[in-house]
């Protein structure tokens, strides 16, 4: 019931503002050169994302080895950073000046499908091992007891255990992610090149901006949300439930010696390096100039913080209302915000607001409001599995002692979810912190929370100072996400 | 506690309330905005408040949103490429001015009021001789790092610059220049950034950023080339809406007074257009290159169309 209602007003939410756009249009048109290049790079982008994915969450599941909880803490950074911060340190790293071009003196160029696709991987491949890890750590272990002492050789546990535990996860993972870097935008025009780059969402911000061609802003974002529901209902046709059965909700690591022990290390290796050195850059670019940020930077990241919170509060509630719904339409509810264009999305809304009140005495609620739709995506990827699981597992024992309602969530449910609720919220509340997609219509004078503050500063050619907010928001996000997702893992224990 | 409240609320909230729509840099805390409200509140007694609904494009997008029931009384921040679209709404008064200005052309238009101006250029360190021409620099191995006309005010200024300069001969420019575009940026903070990252060695900006590095930050190494063909003008203006309360007249005419005119070289990097040239040093092009209004609006598409045929190919 409660899932339904909030399939509803998320719906609501998400095609109410597409409605108004689009009832003020004047006639229709789509782009079919940007939308040949959304689908390729945002095809291949998942593609790459998660197959390197597996092997590093491989890895993971079945190694133990020292710094491993920060390790898969760090996983949730690259996914926080404001676009703009991390492409820049991406160039760092592979620009025509960076690090691997000034080492190997070569001249390699990062510009082209193969930057858009690197940069997508960069935020994404984390976001596609803690999912992927999710699902190693959901095969009970008692079927890895049994596999050892039946003397299966790796090769056997990855076709009897990790293919079928695959085969459910993987759909929902390149969904996700083929469906985020459909609504890229300034990461594929920057690294892509020049504007053969084009995707749908900068033809979207094109009609909105510069033509208020707002038909055909309506129509390339009913498009978006066709291919995203396509997406969708094609990933949970593909995906099989992987029926491993109920186990004693333990884990444990179970990694073969010899040559895989050596092929794990250097996975965990390269794919540490890849996220961390553009991190460092990050890092190294603001330091210097952190004591010399203005107040009203600090008041902007007060601001955020009250933001994100709110908003997380927001979409762990509906996300675990959608979990609990167990059912396609509550999927599709939870995926479509993905596909959303934010700048539809605040369009809309401002047009939903104007009659009624000034939209900048509303900036803040509505931005709480929208963040926590555009989050809401990621938090029930995360929670879905994992409820099904439990209801799966334990479903019919509770059914059986007649625990329905709060009992069933306080005693059930709760404490077997604590680890990827508070994954979850950690996400949701990093996403919210730097999100800009929708303030930045409603803001006045004052108000301004911490990205928009990166943004003005950019905009005032103080790079040094907004490299240090940017630094600020990072540390802020991944503080959040570090705190929510350890009380997780330590509930969960 | 009533009164508690009471207290807590400004002080103006009795006071005539003048409404400024205008970009966000503008209000921010190291624009002009805050400077200028102080002042014109001091002079008129009065509160002015603004709103800031993104960036100068997204001005105009806001008001046609907007339409007729918009709060705003003056909208400030377009430039002469939106002019002639934002006349076409029917929403603006005429200025009823004839004010002295400091603009490299002449200045008849009965709406719209200058307020600042520059000339877009392409921004260098001094370790490399810059070229002078885009011939030049099409023969040159340079990578520039420019913005999407499409998505960005500069971006357009350039394709519209490429456009004065040689006209028909434009989309052949842009076939010779596509080798030398390192990347398109949504928007300038982004290309700036890859510049002053070292990524590029030039970025389209305007003839007065190396002004910034000077004055804010003591950095010589900085300069704008200088183009043989004449570079490109953008003038920002402001103009008064059709229903706008009587407070805006007053506020058109302090825009061009000192008061208001002092604040804008060092916050937003510009000319000013009444008043001094504040940056003397600065190199300034030979000859200024400009569309009329409806010229600009008539050849926008096509100039484009034809940057997009050449930097996709």
């Amino acid at each position: 019931m409660a899932g339904r209602i909030v399939a509803l007003i998320v719906a609501g939410l998400v095609f109410g503002p597409l409605a108004l756009v689009a009832l003020r249009a004047e006639g229709w048109g789509l782009d079919w050169p940007a939308l040949r290049f959304t689908v390729t790079q945002a095809a291949l982008s998942a593609l790459a994302s998660v197959l390197l994915a597996i092997p590093v969450a491989r890895a993971l599941a079945r190694r133990r080895f020292p710094g491993r909880g920060a390790l898969i803490a760090l996983l949730g950074a690259p996914f926080l950073l404001p676009v703009i911060v991390a492409v820049l340190g991406l160039l760092a790293i592979f620009g025509r000046t960076g690090l691997l071009n000034r080492t190997l003196g070569t001249d390699l160029s990062i510009y082209g499908l193969h930057g858009v696709v690197l940069a997508h991987v960069f935020f994404n491949m984390p976001l596609a091992v803690r999912l992927i890890l999710q699902g190693w750590q959901g095969i009970p272990a008692e079927r890895f007891r049994l596999a050892q002492s039946l003397g299966f050789a790796p090769r056997d546990i990855a076709r009897h255990l990790e293919r079928p535990m695959l085969r459910e996860v993987l759909p929902g993972a390149l969904t996700v992610i083929f469906v985020i870097c459909l609504a890229s935008f300034a990461v594929a025009l920057t690294l892509g090149g020049g504007p053969a780059a084009t995707t749908v969402e900068l033809a979207i911000y094109q009609a909105l901006r510069f033509e208020f061609d707002l038909g055909r802003a309506a129509s390339l974002s009913a498009l978006q949300f066709a291919i995203c529901a396509a997406a969708v209902l094609l990933a949970s046709r593909v995906a099989l439930p992987s029926g491993f059965g109920a186990g004693l909700d333990r884990q444990v690591a179970f990694g073969p010696a010899g040559w895989r022990r050596v092929a794990d290390a250097s996975t965990l290796l390269a794919a540490t390096l890849f996220v961390a050195l553009p991190l460092l850059m990050v890092a190294q670019r603001g330091l210097p100039g952190v004591a010399s940020l203005p107040m009203g930077v600090w008041a902007a990241a007060g601001r955020s913080l009250v933001v994100a919170l709110a908003s997380t509060a927001l979409t762990v509630a509906a996300a675990l209302a959608l979990a609990l719904a167990r059912r396609r339409w509550a999927e599709l509810a939870a995926t479509l915000p993905l596909a959303a264009s934010s700048l539809v999305l605040g369009t809309g809304l401002f047009l939903a607001i104007h009659p009624f009140a000034a939209p900048e005495r509303l900036a803040l609620p509505v931005t709480m409001l929208v963040n926590a739709v555009l989050a809401l995506p990621f938090a029930y990827r995360i929670l879905a599995p994992a409820a099904a699981r439990i209801e799966a597992d334990y479903g019919r024992l509770a059914d059986s002692l007649a625990m329905q309602g709060w009992a069933r969530l306080r005693w059930l449910i709760l404490p077997r979810l604590a680890q990827p609720l508070g994954f979850a919220a950690g996400v949701s509340a990093a996403l919210s912190m730097g999100d800009l997609g929708v303030i930045a219509l409603f803001a006045g004078q004052g108000g301004a929370t911490l990205p928009l503050m990166v943004q003005q500063l950019m905009g005032a050619y103080r790079m040094e100072q907004a490299g240090a907010a940017a630094l600020l928001l990072v540390v802020l996000s991944f503080g959040l996400f570090w705190s929510f997702d350890a009380w997780g893992r330590r509930a969960a224990t | 506690m009533r009164h508690l409240i009471l207290a807590l609320l400004p002080c103006a909230a009795n006071a005539e309330t003048l409404t400024v729509m205008t970009y966000d840099s503008f209000v921010s805390e190291w624009g002009p905005g805050p400077a200028i409200e102080a002042a014109f509140e001091a002079e008129c007694g009065c509160d002015l408040r603004f709103i800031a609904p993104g960036d100068g494009a997204a001005l105009l997008a806001r008001l046609k949103l907007e339409g007729a029931r918009t709060e705003a009384d003056v909208v400030l921040g377009l430039d002469t490429n939106l002019m002639a679209e934002a006349k076409r709404t029917g929403l603006f008064a005429p200025h009823g001015q004839t004010p002295a200005l400091d603009l490299p052309v002449a200045w008849a238009d009965d709406t719209f009021l200058p307020f600042d101006w520059g000339w877009f250029a392409f921004v260098h360190r001094t370790d490399l001789t810059p070229p002078t021409s885009f011939e030049e620099l099409a023969a040159s191995d340079l990578r520039v790092v420019i913005q999407d006309p499409r998505s960005s005010t500069p971006g357009l200024g350039l394709v519209m610059w490429v456009k004065a300069a040689y006209g028909e001969r434009a989309a052949g420019i842009w076939d010779g220049l596509s080798d030398n575009i390192l990347t398109v940026t949504p928007g300038w903070s982004e290309a700036y950034g890859l510049f002053t990252e070292g990524e590029a060695d030039m970025v389209l900006s305007y003839s007065t950023s190396p002004a910034y590095h000077l004055i804010a930050e003591r950095d010589a190494t900085k300069a704008a080339a200088i183009f043989t063909e004449g570079h490109y003008l953008q003038v920002e203006v402001a103009a008064k809406l059709a229903n706008a309360s009587p407070l805006a007249d007053r506020f058109m005419e302090f825009m061009l007074t000192p008061a208001f005119q002092a604040a804008i070289p060092e916050t937003n990097w510009m000319y000013p257009a009444a008043g001094p040239d504040p940056f003397g040093d600065l190199p300034k092009p030979g000859k200024t290159l400009t569309f009329t209004p409806d010229e600009a609006a008539s050849l926008r598409a096509n100039a484009i169309a034809e940057w997009q045929a050449a930097l996709s190919r």
